[in-house]
């Protein structure tokens, strides 16, 4: 079975297709450019699109389904509302499938399943990064304002901390944000 | 007062989302019980999806793909209905300098659409001739008024639009960038798109969609036709506070203030000075250019256009057979018509406005639309599907 995963996040397309090669399907072409997107489709000929719902294409490829010339038209998964819970959590997940007529519901099913699941875990990792990267940011901040602490007031390090968590428990605030106050006005003092 | 009720809604960012935006930002969900996120959506696959599945409540939808759900045509089968409009017309046929400056070289006065229509029927046939690609035209949907409004145009001077030139569908927002790499010649899109290929002096408008059709059926504020049926109230203050939203969005003492509103980013992300002129149906043609006033341009709610009229979705319905995207039976047309619900619009304004749209879309050439007697009026094309 011929399936193309229409994707412009390149590190998310090979998330899916890991999954889907895992699962057995070895036939998988991925397309990352939107340009040209209905001429790679047609020289492909697919029984299965996967399609990632920020993907603006989708319009463009919902058009080709449209045109008598192609022989196989694919049909979006949408068609059979037998599986209303999974069709649901596959748009909540963020992608989209379309399936030539005629395959067989249990292949399509596991397809889906396994595309909400992979479509899951990146936005997960991309979770984790984010806070990793605000986390790494927090403690710049937190270092830069114990440094303008130790010389302005002529403190040690332990001590300038405690100052700024002293100051965080008393205003119920976070550390991080002391520390970033205290930054921004040292440079508006500056 | 009881908690407000949580309502989710998609927009494309365009000008004829207005009536929904002011509606939120001005407070007139709010007045009637709602507590309304608006959510801004990148497809009108994405936006018929999320209504079908219940991520929305109700969609800034193309009439046209409300319609074509009903009848089994858009992929998904969940009944919609439209019980209020949010835009009569809006669109133009934008094209690129160098086809303006050739279809000029064929004919100097493209004023009149039967004009431009036929001047693009010669360069057409001369690529043709010259073994070129075919002129590459965009629009938003295959079940769009653009598509429409695009396909009329081009039938008229002699174009078939499906083997004289390549027509595409393209989100409104990607048209100008395409246009620019020159993998567009033209488009008919909603505002402001248009006007943004005209200021950045890649384009020029050939014609407002107005020019085609007088009145055309644009943009519904759709909703499943289950969730009418649960909670009639919903729908009914949905219906009210987009009525007031359009008024609101028209008044031109307000006009400055809704430019503003639609130009942040988070909304259409434009110039304001850009959606001002569309809202002052004052736009440019071309760069430089003096503004033509056409107050047809976008109507929103003025002469009773908010309220749906079955004859619009017949109208549409007509469209569709032209251009071979479905068969005709009788009982498809009145599932068609059954997606325009004056009914409930009356039920929510308690009563009929003062003007309602007239049940006739003037075109610029060919027959006249009857939605009593859709054979003959098909009949009168020499190009397109009869039945």
């Amino acid at each position: 079975m011929k399936i193309v995963i229409v994707d412009e996040s390149p590190v998310r397309s090979a998330i899916l297709e890991e999954g889907l090669r895992l699962a057995g399907f070895t036939r998988i072409e991925r397309i990352g450019e939107m340009h040209n997107l209905l001429r790679r489709i047609y020289e492909i000929d697919p029984e299965v699109i996967l399609i990632d719902l920020e993907n603006p294409s989708r319009d463009t490829l919902e058009q080709m389904f449209q045109m008598s010339r192609i022989v196989r038209r694919p049909i979006a998964m949408f068609v059979d509302q037998s599986d209303a819970a999974s069709i649901e959590a596959s748009v909540e997940a963020g992608v989209s499938a379309y399936i030539v007529d005629g395959l067989k519901k249990e292949r399509i099913k596991s397809i889906l399943d396994l595309c909400v699941s992979r479509f899951n875990a990146f936005s997960k990792l991309q979770d984790e990064l984010a806070r990793a990267k605000s986390d790494l940011e927090g403690r710049k901040d937190i270092d830069r304002a114990k440094g303008l602490l130790m010389q302005a007031k002529n403190l040690s390090e332990d001590e300038a901390y405690k100052l700024m968590r002293g100051a965080a428990m008393r205003e119920k605030k976070k550390i991080v944000d002391i520390a970033r106050a205290i930054v921004s006005a040292a440079e508006l003092l500056r | 007062m009881s908690e407000r009720r949580s309502v989710a809604i998609g927009f494309i960012p365009l000008v004829d989302a207005a009536a929904l935006l002011v509606a939120a930002d001005k407070g007139f969900f709010a007045a009637e019980g709602l507590d309304v996120r608006l959510v801004r959506e990148v497809s009108w696959a994405n936006m018929r999806d999320k209504l079908a599945v219940g991520l929305f409540d109700a969609a800034h939808l193309l009439a046209p793909m409300a319609v074509a759900a009903n009848l089994g045509l858009a992929q998904v089968k969940v009944p919609l209905v439209a019980p209020v409009n949010l835009a009569t017309n809006g669109n133009a046929i934008a094209v690129s300098i160098a086809l303006y400056e050739a279809l000029g070289a064929f004919d100097g006065a493209l004023a009149h659409p039967s004009a431009s229509a036929r001047a693009l029927a010669q360069v057409a046939q001369a690529r043709k001739a010259k073994g070129l690609e075919p002129l590459t035209l965009g629009m938003t949907f295959p079940f769009s008024t653009h598509n429409y409004q695009l396909r009329y145009w081009l039938a008229e001077g002699g174009v078939d639009p499906d083997e004289d030139v390549r027509i595409v569908a393209l989100p409104p927002s990607y048209m100008v960038e395409n246009l620019a790499r020159g993998r567009l010649d033209g488009f008919c899109v909603g505002a402001p798109w248009s006007s943004m290929a005209v200021e950045a002096g890649i384009g020029a408008i050939l014609h407002f969609g107005c020019e085609i059709f007088a009145r055309a059926p644009e943009k519904v504020l759709a909703l499943r036709e289950s969730a009418v049926a649960e909670d009639p109230g919903l729908a009914a203050a949905l219906i009210r506070a987009v009525v007031r939203g359009a008024a609101y969005a028209e008044d031109a003492g307000n006009r400055g203030e809704v430019a503003e509103l639609l130009a942040r980013p988070e909304h259409v992300g434009v110039d304001a000075e850009i959606v001002r002129r569309v809202l002052d149906g004052r736009l440019r043609r071309s760069a430089g250019a003096e503004a033509s006033p056409d107050h047809r341009y976008l109507i929103l709610g003025k002469d009773g256009a908010t309220r749906p009229e079955p004859a619009q979705a017949a109208w549409i319905y007509a469209q569709m057979l032209r251009w071979g995207q479905t068969r005709f039976s009788s009982a498809a047309l009145q599932t068609a018509r059954g997606v325009m619900r004056p009914d409930l619009y009356d039920a929510a304004m308690g009563g009929k406005p003062d003007a309602v749209s007239p049940a006739a879309i003037p075109a610029f050439a060919g027959p006249d639309f009857r939605d009593e007697d859709i054979g003959a009026y098909l009949a009168g094309f020499a190009i397109g599907r009869k039945f």
